[in-house]
């Protein structure tokens, strides 16, 4: 079983692949932890479905995918924000809003695109075999911005997140640490399209987290153990996936889940 | 020089008004409780006097300055503290939100801070539970960390907004025997439902119902006792007494206490 995974790794794609699970995982474990305890996680899907959009213009105008997608989505965030933080209660509503428009664009762009048949579906479901280098330098250079912010930013971070109102009544800017997190998730959930793709990347930023959230007794262990049983689920759905010739954005998430199933079943933890 | 006044205030939301001509002074080391039916304007007053929300006509001076620039002597204990439960978060890092911003570490807490956080917990009575969960605790505990995190600013004020609706009687009175603790050197604003219990604590009260009548009441203890210890007086009789509109017992500055059984 072992074996023929070892010979695979012998491949460039599939060192490439591993890599970009691993990096991708971290990032969207500490990302998706700040997303769930600032219950954003519906958001989080808005902008993760938005980001097509960009896909399509970077298609049509012949940009990298991933700048076009960035740009996109932490447009979209903006947006999200701005309008999320003077109009709180309507918040569902413009978050429904932006996710289908954001779609909408994105298939008209590539429909516009003369000759060009984008395969969508590698976008919706991941292509974690197509990885890049220069994709690789990507997803490294936002897992250590993102390191970065949550290390120096962590007082603020956590003040915001569990009581937003006392943390502005104490001088931390509110509006700019909500707007930082709903960027870094944007951007996570951009690198996170090549590994499971974005109608499955909810589920990545959420299940991990769900786990940790019951094991860690603060914010920034949470973070961490999120980011480790990640990786661990994208290894094993990377290793089903290989083995049994499945879509391995699609593994990566029912070995969560059933990860997670198991989980409440032998740790009795009321959900 | 009193240490809140607040003068001919007025709020609305929107075209509803909330508060109408509002004229109050807190003196240093008061106790003042604010009482009033829900949506009377109660919490909106205390929003105020934060800064939180902007007023349209009056002024309001804390400490002789604007609200927003006195909230480092203000602590703040809101509504609601059982939301958010889930939370990985333990109980010290609760507490230590508490500091103003100022200088502090690149990463983590300064020592000064720990030892001023820790040291707000053992004046709440909550030394042990440093290292614990906030969402394994009762509503009293939780509380008292929250009241704990507003000490650690070393404020000159304590505000309050309904620090007892969802705990239970003996930890309500718990409470509030810390409140008198601390009231021995912090001025006191609590809001509040419990009539009876805030005014066996308080020495002022202020019925706010869109206006808001005043009362000094640190006169009537002598009355409670009569009315025998930890019994709680009937709410119409403290209403009656309290709300300015139907009372005819009191005058309007001067009420006499008088409570017939």
């Amino acid at each position: 079983m072992i074996e023929p995974l070892l010979e695979a790794l012998q491949f460039e794609f599939m060192q490439h692949a591993l890599l970009a699970g691993i990096l991708v995982s971290f990032a969207a474990g500490i990302i998706g932890s700040l997303i769930v305890v600032n219950r954003m996680v519906f958001l989080a899907g808005g902008i993760a479905h938005t980001s097509y959009g960009g896909i399509g213009l970077a298609v049509y105008f012949g940009l990298p995918i991933f700048l076009g997608a960035s740009i996109f989505a932490v447009g979209a965030a903006l947006l999200i924000a701005a309008l999320t933080l003077k109009k709180r209660h309507r918040m569902d509503t413009f978050i429904g809003l932006i996710w289908a428009v954001g779609m909408a664009i994105g298939v008209i762009f590539v429909d516009l695109t003369p000759g060009y048949n984008v395969d969508l579906m590698s976008y919706l479901f991941g292509s974690i075999l197509a990885v890049s280098t220069q994709d690789l330098y990507f997803m490294a250079g936002l897992l250590v911005l993102i390191l970065i912010v949550v290390t120096l930013r962590y007082r603020d971070i956590l003040a915001v997140s569990y009581d937003s109102e006392y943390a502005s009544l104490r001088g931390v800017n509110v509006r700019f640490f909500y707007t930082l997190i709903l960027i870094l998730s944007a951007l996570t959930v951009v690198i996170a399209i090549k590994v499971v793709g974005l109608i499955l990347v909810i589920a990545m930023l959420t299940i991990p987290v769900y786990i940790a959230e019951k094991l860690s007794s603060s914010l920034f262990s949470m973070m961490f153990l999120s980011g480790a049983i990640a990786t661990l689920f994208t290894l094993v759905g990377l290793w089903l996936s290989y083995t049994y010739d499945l879509t391995s954005g699609a593994s990566i998430i029912m070995v969560s889940a059933v990860s997670l199933g198991l989980f409440l079943l032998f740790t009795h933890k009321k959900i | 020089m009193p240490i809140i006044e607040i003068h001919n205030l007025s709020f609305a939301y929107e075209s509803q008004v909330v508060l109408e001509n509002i004229n109050l002074q807190v003196e240093e080391k008061d106790f003042l409780a604010i009482i009033g039916p829900n949506g009377g304007g109660k919490s909106t007053l205390l929003k105020l006097m934060l800064g939180i929300n902007e007023y349209q006509e009056g002024t309001i001076k804390v400490l002789g300055n604007a609200p927003k620039k006195s909230l480092s002597h203000i602590g703040y204990v809101p509504q609601n503290t059982n939301v958010n439960t889930d939370f990985p978060i333990k109980v010290i890092e609760v507490v230590m939100m508490g500091h103003v911003d100022g200088k502090r570490p690149l990463f983590g807490y300064g020592k000064d801070e720990m030892l001023c956080a820790s040291g707000a917990l053992a004046q709440v009575g909550m030394a042990d539970f440093a290292q614990t969960k906030i969402g394994s605790l009762s509503g009293g505990q939780r509380q008292r960390v929250m009241i704990a995190r507003a000490l650690c600013a070393h404020p000159r004020i304590l505000i309050l907004d309904e620090p007892t609706s969802s705990i239970d009687i003996t930890g309500q009175r718990e409470i509030y025997e810390l409140l008198r603790e601390l009231n021995k050197h912090i001025t006191i604003i609590v809001v509040s439902h419990d009539i009876s219990v805030i005014l066996e604590y308080a020495n002022k009260a202020a019925h706010v119902n869109k206006t808001l009548s005043y009362h000094d009441i640190s006169d009537k203890k002598s009355t409670f006792h009569q009315h025998g210890n930890n019994e709680h007086f009937c709410e119409i009789e403290l209403l009656q007494m309290l709300g300015s509109d139907n009372c005819d017992t009191c005058e309007d500055t001067n009420p006499k206490w008088s409570l017939k059984p």
